[in-house]
């Protein structure tokens, strides 16, 4: 095994184990709203997306690059979008009134 | 330093930004006053990440790059814009697109290297495309089930773990063969087919009431195929986002089996939705008492305090708004008015939270099981609207009943429990609730919105609007 996977695995565990830490503490008021963040964040998969589209190293890379970045982007702007809509209709006792 | 060399690291550095981003964005959503601070940080690092990557020297055609991102926003922005009851079968969506993208890329990225493909490498594609096939199959049906274009209704027949199983184990046994012979590249499309038949076999069987843990697990699935394409793409970004949603995912999914009274393994192995109705308890035509909407205002007005346990069945009958009403017309009358949310009140985790902040309900109102169980003892009034068995004492006293070990909402303890339901019949797991039979509970007959609107018309309150 390369050293390169090695690092990947460590990268893979550690942020594992953040990503347990972290959102155990999330309040369960805000559980959908964190599946459609967290829906946002994996779309990240657009990057690699972007490299097999742009490279055009062949058709069909080119073409299932395209659909792959046209996916993950509706699921960044839709997720996003979704998510902040959510947020803003939480509010307090407090913030209702003023 | 040559210049590609030089925008290489400024990317690797950018990536490394974002990746903190998306850590600190999901730090930032454990409470809602920080929330929304947690979504800038997530869309900030998006957008990092997207500008970071455009710049990447190997990337030599922007023109279909342009236009599938055009078309994903186009895509995308209705899908943003959904109503908060569909947010599930909107959710389930997402991770079939998030799913869809990921196999697309494996399947790219194996063309463009067979046949020289390293073991390892064959390794993580397979894992990429397999997860993401049946992510994408899997969700697509569960999407369906939400949305009611799919039977809800649990499909079984005999054998069908091992049948699906086996379709599963012939996806592995497949990409074995790849990892030592990728040279076969004829064989790679059952990697793909296999998997997206076992996502529409894993679903079948599981009923609409199981939905909040396929999805969440559906959610987990969908992080971890993301998490191998960045090993297969040695993109460091790739894995941690991937980890992050896949941990998200199984946190929620083991909440929510919990919260059903599933064991995990349970979950894992595609066993849920096979509830036994046992033998629906046809007891003896037992008597309950009942009252009207006059009655019931004059109580609830009457109250110190008043918890009100919302389940599905209230957004069923979009009685939400009539909730807020009631809930500002006692407000108005000095009574103090909670709401108590069993983990499972909606279609997936959180979601009746949402709903309720919709109706404009205060979050800080809206108390979740552990933190309004200690206080029904001191409670005048429980008001339960559209939830059954996750009231059900039985759960607590009733070592025979199937949701023997359920945790519950206390609501039994309280001084006054009433019930506005439709009629008698059974909950979702087919069982009686003794909670209904109780002589300190009234049975309210009727549909939800209505009822709810005919109390707050009794106590002169909200006036007419909403």
């Amino acid at each position: 095994m390369s050293s390169e996977i090695i690092t990947g695995l460590y990268v893979f565990l550690l942020a594992g184990f953040v990503g347990f830490e972290v959102i155990r503490r999330v309040s369960p008021l805000l559980h959908t709203p964190l599946m459609s963040l967290t829906n946002a964040l994996d779309a990240i998969a657009v990057v690699g997306a972007i490299v097999i589209a742009g490279e055009h190293k062949s058709t069909l890379s080119t073409v299932l690059g395209s659909l792959a970045v046209a996916a993950s982007i509706s699921n960044v702007v839709g997720g996003f979008l979704i998510t902040d809509r959510m947020l803003k209709m939480f509010k307090t006792t407090k913030t209702k009134k003023s | 330093m040559n210049p590609p060399l030089m925008s290489e690291q400024v990317i690797q550095v950018i990536y490394l930004v974002a990746s903190v981003l998306f850590i600190l964005s999901l730090k930032w959503m454990s409470s809602p006053a920080t929330a929304t601070r947690g979504v800038r940080a997530g869309e900030i690092g998006m957008a990092l990440a997207i500008g970071g990557t455009l710049l990447y020297h190997g990337i030599v055609d922007y023109r279909f790059v342009a236009i599938a991102l055009v078309v994903g926003t186009i895509i995308g922005i209705p899908l943003g814009l959904v109503h908060m009851t569909a947010v599930p079968q909107r959710t389930a969506l997402s991770h079939a697109f998030g799913a869809f993208s990921v196999t697309l890329v494996g399947t790219a990225e194996f063309y463009l290297r067979t046949p020289n493909v390293s073991p390892f490498m064959m390794s993580v594609l397979s894992m990429e495309v397999i997860l993401g096939s049946l992510t994408f199959t899997g969700s697509l049906m569960a999407a369906g089930k939400l949305q009611e274009v799919l039977p809800q209704r649990p499909i079984t027949f005999k054998g069908q773990n091992i049948v699906n199983l086996s379709i599963l184990a012939v996806a592995v046994a497949v990409a074995v063969v790849l990892v030592f012979h990728p040279e076969r590249a004829s064989l790679f499309p059952l990697i793909i087919l296999m998997p997206l038949i076992f996502g529409v076999m894993m679903i079948v069987p599981i009923g609409g009431a199981d939905m909040p843990t396929v999805i969440s697990l559906l959610n987990s699935y969908a992080g971890l195929s993301a998490a191998a394409m960045g090993f297969a793409l040695d993109s460091k970004l790739l894995i941690i986002a991937g980890a992050l949603d896949g941990s998200s995912g199984f946190i929620l999914s083991v909440i929510m089996s919990k919260a059903m009274n599933r064991s995990f393994t349970n979950v894992l192995f595609g066993a849920f939705g096979q509830v036994q109705a046992s033998a629906a308890a046809q007891g003896e035509a037992r008597t309950v008492k009942t009252a009207t909407a006059e009655e019931a205002a004059g109580i609830l007005g009457a109250a110190n305090s008043v918890v009100i346990v919302p389940g599905y069945g209230l957004a069923v009958a979009q009685a939400q708004h009539k909730v807020r009403e009631l809930f500002e017309a006692l407000i108005k009358r000095g009574v103090n008015v909670k709401f108590g949310i069993h983990p499972v009140a909606g279609r997936m985790p959180g979601h009746m939270n949402v709903l309720l902040a919709e109706a404009d309900i205060p979050y800080d109102r809206l108390l979740d099981m552990d933190a309004i169980n200690p206080e029904f003892p001191e409670t005048d009034v429980v008001l339960i609207i559209g939830a059954n068995d996750v009231t059900n004492p039985a759960a607590r006293t009733d070592q025979s009943s199937p949701i023997y070990g359920m945790p519950i909402l206390d609501v039994d303890k309280a001084r006054t429990i009433m019930v506005i339901k439709r009629g008698m019949s059974p909950g979702f797991a087919g069982i009686d609730n003794e909670l209904y039979y109780m002589d300190k509970t009234l049975m309210l007959f009727g549909d939800a919105r209505k009822f709810v609107g005919d109390i707050v018309r009794e106590l002169g309150g909200a006036g007419g609007h909403g």
